[in-house]
C-alpha cells in the first residue's frame, strides 16, 4: 500500500458530463457488469466505450473495471449506471438475494478455504 | 468462455460464468506491514489497485497541516480476488489503517465479512489505531502476525497482552509470502465470523 504514483486521474466531473449523482440506487463496488448485446450508437462517448469493450469477452466487477480503466471507482459507478439505463450492461448485486443467510455463506466460505490447503 | 479464471486469453481474469456470490474482506495494518504482499500469495488475478480519492476538511489529516483547507489526495487499494468454491469468490482488498483514510474505509468495509489485521512485532504500536478503527467499524476481526526475518519472535501471551486483544479475537503468525499460512489467515477469520453470527434456529 502507498500514495498513488502521480499518473493521470480522469477528472470524475469530465467522465459524468456534469453531473454528481447517479440516476439510480449506487452500484456496490463489487456489482458485477455485464455486456449485452445492444449496440453501441455512433456518439457513445469514449469513457463508455472503453467500459463496454473491456467487458465484452466476460464479466467483471465495478472495482476490477475502474482498475482495468484506470479509473476512479466513483465514476466507472458512473459510466456503469448510465450503461445499464441504456440497455448497454446488466448490473447484478455482489451477493444473489437468494443466496442463503449469512451463515451458510460463511460456512461454505470456511469449506471452500479449507479445501485449497 | 473459459471457467478457470485468469487464463482466458486478454490477461484480464474475467469472472468465472458460475461466480455467483461474491463476498469480500479487508486485509489492513500499517504501511509496510504485508497487506499487499497476503494480497498478492493468494489471489488468482494479478493484484489490482484503484486510485481512491479523498477530498477531506483539513481537521482529519494529521499530515497536512498548513495546506489549504480543502484537501484531495489519493491513495492506491490494491486488492485480489480467490475463487474459494465454483460459484463462491473472495474479494480481499488492502485498506489503509490510518483514521485519516476513515471515509475511505467505511465506503469499502460496508458489506464486508470481516478484517485481517497484520501486525509486525517491530512496530506493535502502530496497529493500535488499525484496532480501533476496525472496532468502530463493528467488523470481526483477526490479528496476523507477518513474521519479518529479523522481527523480534514474541510468544503469542505477550503479543495478546500488547496489542491488548479480546480473548475471542483469533491471533496467529503467518508468512504472507506463504500462501499455506495465508490461508490459514483466512480460515481463522471466518471461523471467527460464524462465531459472531446468529445461531440457527433450533428446529423443535
Amino acid at each position: 500500500m502507498s500514495a498513488g504514483p502521480g499518473r493521470r486521474l480522469i477528472p470524475a466531473y469530465l467522465v459524468t458530463g456534469g453531473r454528481t449523482r447517479p440516476t439510480g440506487p449506487a452500484l456496490d463496488r463489487l456489482a458485477v457488469l455485464v455486456r449485452t448485446d445492444t449496440a453501441l450508437a455512433p456518439d457513445t462517448g469514449s469513457e463508455q466505450r472503453r467500459l463496454c469493450e473491456l467487458l465484452e469477452p466476460g464479466a467483471l466487477t465495478v472495482v476490477e473495471c475502474a482498475a482495468h480503466l484506470d479509473l476512479p471507482v466513483s465514476a466507472t459507478v458512473f459510466l456503469a449506471t448510465d450503461l445499464a439505463a441504456s440497455g448497454h450492461l446488466h448490473t447484478r448485486p455482489p451477493i444473489p438475494s437468494a443466496g442463503g443467510t449469512d451463515r451458510s455463506l460463511v460456512e461454505r466460505l470456511l469449506v471452500g478455504l479449507r479445501s485449497l490447503h | 468462455m473459459d471457467s478457470a479464471p485468469s487464463t482466458d486469453r486478454t490477461g484480464i481474469g474475467y469472472l468465472p460464468p458460475a461466480a455467483q456470490t461474491l463476498m469480500k474482506l479487508v486485509v489492513t495494518g500499517p504501511f509496510g506491514v504485508g497487506k499487499t504482499t497476503l494480497i498478492r500469495t493468494l489471489s488468482e488475478i494479478p493484484t489490482l489497485h484503484t486510485e481512491e480519492a479523498m477530498t477531506q476538511s483539513s481537521t482529519r489529516l494529521d499530515d497536512t497541516a498548513g495546506l489549504p483547507d480543502k484537501t484531495t489526495t489519493t491513495v492506491a487499494v490494491d486488492f485480489g480476488r480467490l475463487t474459494v468454491q465454483d460459484d463462491l469468490v473472495l474479494y480481499m482488498f488492502g485498506t489503509p489503517g490510518q483514521e485519516r483514510f476513515l471515509p475511505l474505509w467505511e465506503d469499502i468495509a460496508r458489506g464486508a465479512l470481516g478484517a485481517l489485521v497484520l501486525v509486525d512485532t517491530r512496530r506493535l504500536g502502530d496497529s493500535f489505531a488499525v484496532m480501533d478503527m476496525v472496532e468502530e467499524q463493528g467488523l470481526p476481526y483477526a490479528v496476523a502476525v507477518n513474521r519479518f526475518p529479523d522481527a523480534p519472535a514474541h510468544t503469542d501471551e505477550v503479543l495478546r497482552k500488547h496489542l491488548d486483544l479480546h480473548p475471542d479475537t483469533p491471533l496467529l503468525q503467518c508468512d504472507a509470502r506463504e500462501r499455506r499460512g495465508s490461508i490459514d489467515a483466512l480460515i481463522a477469520l471466518a471461523e471467527h465470523v460464524l462465531t459472531r453470527l446468529p445461531q440457527p434456529q433450533d428446529p423443535s
